[in-house]
């Protein structure tokens, strides 16, 4: 049995496509075998909402009369920094961006109650954003001063670029030592108080395709409520991790790089995230439709979160030390069981990826397939796979000498 | 009819040796939850607490309060959950001392249980979308 993207698309466009969530197809293909579930299902949709600190936007906010030259000279969209170094009227606008005058972790932990991923939300929500610039002005550009109230629907183009999300598997975070820490994992509570972890399991976009066989450069996906893009492999991007029998990563392996219209994005999917004692950041909506293109397909879009281990790491020493001990591997059905056991302690357990929401996605992208309003795309090329070599490596520190 | 209404009881030294609170479940039939207590005798204690009952015993049992002394204030502090805001991830489940958060165990959404709540701020600036908001 097998099927293409272009058969697909036209059951797609006459309304016939049978669609199910990756969580909805691990009872189905049970029930019917995979082999006949391959024969009848034509999508599965996934989904995950998480915070994403790779993402960002790069705004084109239109040339002001005299023309001002915003690349190179300061830029504030309500107070937060954005990068300049490009051309004239082009920023961009990073999620963990902070305030020049926040106190950051001064007054320890830090609130971070506002950064660029906040930003990114109300420009979504079509409110009004402050534009500040201080330029050195040239002759083509001899403005050097523009303060001045900017929309969403007003400046040229606003591209989300992420060039990191949807971490295929992640690490869970816990605490060995005696005081309480303040991460990007959440606040974990000393001598193993808490656990927590951040991917939506069995939901996760690339769980349901581990070895990135249809999921490639160009697919479509649901982004911030809208439509975007693959662009690339996203950074930090590992094929070559060690696998479960099923394929599975026992560790943060693949990411993708996505892109797509801020424009056309909806509020509630992007949503401006403070991490206490850690930073700002953006949470992201992601949905990608797996193609069933064969039994092999459906098969791994099968998975379970029995099926997915993790790794529990300490972050109070382990991971700021970058030290490669882990203190086990627990699955997400015992994570999601509210207690895992760690050093033999029985450690409740939180996630910060919201499973309500992945849920939401995938029937979002369910219905939008189902009613014929998003076709699936061809991959233009694959994603790296465990053959291309890519690994994951630290930063090597060399000594300056002076001269 | 039944009444249940949080409350801050200021009690003057004179008063913190009484059993007060006592008197309030067994002489007027109220129940009581403590949410918040720093009561030493021979010094000026407070207490927190949502009292419940009928709402005749419940005047009684404030009247009693106001007779023996203590000062009575409505709670002026409340944690809500800013229901559009809250995106369910979860993380605020396991700090929560009193266990006032829990997952609905097929949808896995959070459940905030405000009767639970003890307004001790823990989750206001733990909770990554800000969603839950400390109020004077």
């Amino acid at each position: 049995m097998s099927k293409t993207i272009a058969e697909i698309n036209e059951k797609i466009k006459r309304g016939k496509a049978v669609v199910v969530t990756a969580e909805e197809v691990i009872d189905v293909a049970r029930e019917k075998g995979s082999r006949q579930a391959a024969e009848e299902i034509d999508v599965v949709t996934t989904g995950t909402f998480s915070p994403m600190c790779s993402s960002g936007v790069f705004l084109n906010i239109g040339h002001s009369k005299p023309r001002i030259k915003l690349g190179g000279g300061k830029v504030y969209l309500n107070d937060i920094p954005v990068y300049t170094g490009l051309a004239a009227v082009d920023v961009f606008l990073g999620a963990t961006a902070l305030p020049e005058d926040d106190p950051r972790n001064k007054f320890y932990p830090g609130e971070f109650n506002y950064g660029g991923g906040h930003v990114i939300e109300e420009l979504v929500a079509g409110k009004d954003i402050k534009l500040e610039v201080t330029a050195y002005g040239t002759d083509c550009y001899p403005r050097k001063k523009l303060e001045t109230w900017i929309t969403l629907q007003d400046i040229n183009n606003a591209i989300l670029f992420n060039v990191r999300n949807a971490y295929q598997n992640y690490e869970i975070g816990v605490n060995l030592s005696d005081r309480t820490i303040y991460t990007y994992m959440g606040v974990l509570k000393p001598n193993l108080g808490n656990a927590n972890y951040c991917t939506s399991g069995q939901l996760s976009p690339l769980l349901n395709d581990p070895y990135y066989k249809v999921i490639g450069i160009g697919t479509k996906v649901f982004l911030g409520g809208g439509i975007g893009y693959v662009a690339w492999h996203g950074t930090q991007h590992n094929p070559n991790v060690l696998r479960t029998d099923k394929g599975m990563p026992k560790e943060p392996a693949g990411t993708l790089a996505l892109i797509g219209d801020l424009k056309q994005m909806k509020p509630g999917w992007l949503v401006g995230t403070s991490m206490l004692g850690y930073g700002c950041t953006l949470t992201v909506g992601i949905g990608i439709p797996i193609p069933i293109l064969s039994e092999e397909v459906l098969r791994y879009t099968m998975v379970s979160d029995a099926d997915i281990f993790a790794p529990v790491i300490d972050y109070s020493e382990a991971y700021p030390q970058m030290k490669p001990d882990i203190l086990g591997e627990v699955s997400y059905a015992e994570l999601k069981s509210g207690h895992i056991k760690v050093q033999g302690k029985d450690v409740p357990t939180a996630s910060l990826s919201s499973y309500p929401k992945a849920v939401e996605i995938a029937n979002i992208l369910k219905d939008w397939i189902k009613r014929g309003e998003f076709l699936l795309t061809e991959p233009v090329a694959p994603l790296p796979g465990a053959e291309s070599g890519i690994t994951f490596k630290p930063l090597k520190e060399r000594p300056i000498e002076e001269q | 009819m039944d009444v249940s209404r949080r409350i801050v009881l200021h009690f003057p030294p004179t008063v913190t040796g009484q059993p007060v609170v006592y008197r309030l479940a067994k002489d007027f039939d109220l129940s009581f939850n403590i949410l918040k207590a720093s009561v030493s005798p021979g010094e000026e204690g407070l207490l927190v607490m949502e009292l419940s009952g009928e709402q005749e015993n419940y005047d009684k049992g404030i009247q009693y309060l106001t007779e023996t002394g203590v000062k009575i204030q409505s709670l002026s502090q409340d944690v809500v959950r800013d229901e559009v805001r809250c995106t369910h991830c979860g993380a605020c489940v396991n700090l929560c001392p009193t266990f006032a958060f829990s997952l609905e165990p097929k949808t896995r959404k959070v459940i905030f249980d405000h009767s639970k709540c003890v307004i001790c701020g823990l989750c206001v600036k733990a909770c990554p979308p800000r969603a839950m908001r400390l109020y004077f």
